[in-house]
């Protein structure tokens, strides 16, 4: 018996079709994948399962039962769990208390500590997770928080747990450390639902998958290592993509910028390297190598201990984004949400908050115009799917809001370096090809583009040439043509490729 | 969270129909009308030209600073010190003048104290980093104990003509301080919706980091706003000591408050970000209005209190209200 079963089920948004009579089950001991674009219909699925959506038709069943949730607590007491990209913790109590929650163990009305600890940590033992029961969860890693959300599920005897791409912000290591969590639930025979965007992930992980775009179901692979790569795309995208990267080789021209010997209290290593005019670098590293602080202190955006950043033979000033800017140096940042979107402005607003200063009447006044010009402009050309110039930012899907960002440093007359910090976390695969097209055409102009990426094919597909980080210092270069998987790897991981495998890297 | 009614709210709030989004953009203006209206009818001597122009009158203050604090708020600041430095101005501009004669000097020397006073507080903020509601505080104190001890504890009488006239000249039949205070609205609705400052003060408060990231030189703009607060604050000091002919130094105790609700009542949001000018406009005519009523209706000073508060309270709940669901999404 199919121990969750999706019978039919549609969400309708104001002017939007969620999900569309979407059928398909999951049964207990497997690790069902979810793929679709971002707004295929995958997150609304979870909350509708999750209690926190009603759907407007069609059943949902757990172990032949149909179920009705009203709220968030009613899927968990029918055994649902969801582990949300966004974790849900008290960061100032333990780890114990977190995960009993509401139902702490008391005496004489007071809580009893002792007994919670205990419980608690045999909860963790049980699931094979070594975590002190006592610990804060501000003092914990990601990837320990999400443990901790784990094992809540497990202490709430959840049968049917659901991960929304648990992955996202996490070390190759700590993948690895959860990816054997999951292999253990489903040996528990626990009913599993994964989404991400990373194909190699899903492979590793899932038995069976579900494909959906624009709230259908399109397929479901029962034996998904069957299925080829180039299938789950094309069907996820709903046309068939070659070469997502869409590499062209392109002209280069003299070296125009130059870090040299930049450090900080983060990175006491002096750091230095160069880009052409019309390269494409691609620095690729383990989370924590410091490659986001490197170019945040080539930007301006944290203080600088030494070194001297030249563009085209000038030096930069240091003193912060605005001189950088001015110099035509720009950051796409690595957390959207909390360093590149301002969520409650228009699209248009974010489009124009730093090329505006050029075109002001009289040195002052805004030119209101020309602005609606402008947004319109970038959004046709680079497709950003959005209501009107005027939708707050935060309501679009984050492959749009990364084009909105885009498009703020594409506006800028006097772009000359163009720094993008994960730009294509979370996105999906579609918009994922459109932003590797930008990034060619940038380049193709002429101005320097760097790209962070912690997804090794996107590094070796884009870049022309990389840049290996290990902590905190530059442990190597390749050019593309001597750029493997493997080659990368052996410079980024700290034991060399001896140390650790490199499964979910495939 | 909420059990059963909510679903659709909840989820896509951006997608309602464009009347209700109007309504309830303006909700606050509506309410006014209907308050002014009813008013009118049913309040004796309230509907008078004398009495509009007295209730503008007692307003001028209030609107004038409630146009800066809208800047600080925007940018997800606060001022506290506001209603010292009316009073510090005041004393200041009428010892000035006390001393030297020279009107000029009087009101140079109170906007110069304004701007010091500003600055220093932005300073505090944005380069040392001290909390704004703790900086404007200390400020707050000290900048009243500065107007005790340069006054010695006393009002400083005004004599000179010329200075009283700023408080009493009608120009076309309004007194000058209602034409200052529409001139700030003025000024400052064209900074805030016409230039980068405004924009970059709403961004600031929208997201500070990214902000900066996006090159908002966010430390100086700071400043800046603090320092105009301080100027626009000052004037009003001094434009009060001429219309009370005197230099007062425990003058304007609890206005800050007043601006703030001001602020408040006109949807400026305390998380930053978001601010209209019109709305103000609102909030401070909401403020005199409700007083000038309950002093018509001769309601005792206690339950004045009471009911400035309520008011305060049911303009916030419904703003709860309105805004209720999009903050889950």
């Amino acid at each position: 018996m199919a121990s969750l079963q999706f019978d039919n089920i549609s969400k309708v948004f104001p002017g939007v079709k969620a999900l569309n009579g979407v059928s398909f089950e999951a049964r207990p001991g497997q690790v069902m994948g979810l793929l679709g674009e971002n707004g295929a219909g995958k997150s609304t699925l979870l909350k509708i399962l999750g209690g926190q959506y009603r759907p407007d038709g069609g059943r949902l069943l757990i172990d032949g039962r149909e179920r009705q949730f009203a709220s968030a607590g009613d899927a968990i007491r029918a055994g649902v769990a969801i582990i949300h990209q966004e974790l849900q913790y008290v960061s100032e109590l333990t780890v114990a208390e977190n995960v009993l929650l509401g139902r702490l163990p008391t005496r004489l009305g007071l809580v009893d500590h002792k007994a919670a600890r205990r419980l608690v940590a045999a909860q963790l033992a049980a699931i094979g997770v070594d975590l002190d029961p006592a610990a804060r969860l501000s003092d914990l890693s990601i990837a320990q928080r999400q443990m901790v959300e784990i094992c809540k599920a497990v202490m709430q005897d959840a049968r049917v747990i659901a991960f929304d791409e648990p992955t996202s912000s996490l070390s190759h290591r700590e993948t690895e450390i959860l990816f054997r969590l999951v292999k253990r639930l489903r040996a528990e025979g626990r009913t599993l639902i994964y989404i991400s965007h990373r194909l190699e992930e899903l492979y590793e992980l899932c038995d069976a998958c579900t494909i959906f775009r624009d709230g259908r179901r399109i397929v479901t692979h029962e034996a998904m290592a069957e299925v080829p790569r180039e299938r789950l795309i094309a069907d996820m995208v709903g046309r068939e993509l070659q070469d997502i990267y869409d590499y062209r080789p392109r002209e280069q021209g003299a070296l125009r910028l130059q870090a040299r010997g930049l450090r900080s209290d983060r990175l006491p290593e002096p750091l230095s390297f160069g880009v052409r005019g019309g390269e494409v670098l691609g620095f690729f590293g383990l989370v924590g190598a410091g490659r986001s602080e490197l170019m945040r202190l080539l930007y301006g955006a944290d203080a600088r201990r030494g070194g001297e950043v030249l563009l085209d033979g000038a030096v930069v000033p240091a003193r912060g984004p605005a001189e950088a800017i001015a110099a035509g140096i720009v950051l796409c940042p690595e957390d959207r949400k909390e360093q590149g979107i301002l969520a409650h402005s228009s699209v248009a607003e974010n489009i124009n908050i730093s090329c505006r200063r050029h075109g002001l009447a009289g040195g002052v006044f805004l030119r209101h115009g020309q602005e609606a010009r402008r947004a319109d402009e970038f959004i046709q050309k680079l497709r950003i799917k959005t209501p009107s110039r005027e939708q707050e930012i935060r309501l679009l899907s984050g492959g749009n809001q990364q084009k909105v960002i885009l498009a703020r440093w594409l506006a800028e007359p006097g772009l000359k370096v163009l720094i993008l910090d994960e730009p294509t976390r979370g996105i999906d695969v579609g918009a994922k090809n459109e932003i590797y097209r930008i990034i060619h055409d940038v380049a193709a102009s002429g101005c320097c583009v760097i790209v962070i990426s912690s997804e090794l094919p996107e590094v070796l597909g884009i870049a022309d040439r990389l840049i290996v980080m290990r902590d905190g210092r530059i442990s190597g270069e390749l050019a593309r043509d001597q750029a493997s998987e493997t080659a990368a790897l052996a410079l980024a991981l700290p034991d060399g490729i001896t140390g650790a495998p490199a499964a979910p890297l495939h | 969270m909420n059990t059963t009614s909510l679903p659709h709210s909840e989820t896509r709030p951006a997608m309602t129909s464009p009347a209700r989004a109007l309504l309830k953009e303006h909700s606050m203006t509506l309410g006014y009308a209907l308050l002014f209206v009813v008013l009118a009818f049913s309040v004796e001597n309230f509907f008078s030209a004398a009495n509009i122009v007295g209730l503008l009158l007692s307003v001028a203050q209030i609107g004038m600073v409630a146009c800066t604090m809208m800047f600080c708020l925007a940018s997800r600041d606060f001022d506290l010190s506001v209603g010292s430095t009316i009073a510090f101005a005041g004393v200041l501009g009428a010892i000035v003048l006390e001393r030297t004669g020279s009107v000029g000097l009087a009101i140079a020397g109170g906007l110069g104290a304004g701007a010091l006073i500003g600055a220093g507080n932005g300073v505090l903020i944005a380069y040392l980093r001290v909390n704004a509601l703790i900086a404007t505080l200390a400020t707050m104190l000290m900048v009243r104990g500065l107007a005790f001890i340069a006054s010695q504890g006393q009002a400083v009488g005004i004599a000179d003509e010329g200075f009283i006239s700023f408080g009493d000249t009608t120009l076309l039949g309004l007194p000058l301080p209602i034409w200052m205070t529409a001139t700030c609205f003025l000024i400052f609705g064209v900074l805030l919706n016409h230039t980068v400052f405004g924009r970059n003060a709403l961004a600031i408060g929208g997201n500070p980091e990214a902000a900066r990231l996006a090159g908002v030189r966010v430390e100086r703009l700071r400043v800046w706003i603090f320092l105009l607060q301080g100027v626009v604050t000052a004037l009003a000091g001094l434009i009060l000591s001429a219309r009370i002919t005197s230099g007062q130094p425990n003058a304007a105790t609890g206005f800050e408050l007043d601006v703030i609700s001001a602020c408040v009542l006109g949807g400026v949001s305390l998380q930053g970000g978001k601010a209209r000018i019109f709305g103000v406009v609102i909030g401070v005519l909401i403020m005199g209005t409700v007083e000038n009523v309950m002093n018509l209706l001769n309601v005792d000073a206690f339950y004045q209190y009471l009911v400035r508060g309520l008011i305060l309270l049911a303009a916030v709940l419904l703003d709860q209200l309105k805004t209720r669901g999009e903050r889950r999404a």
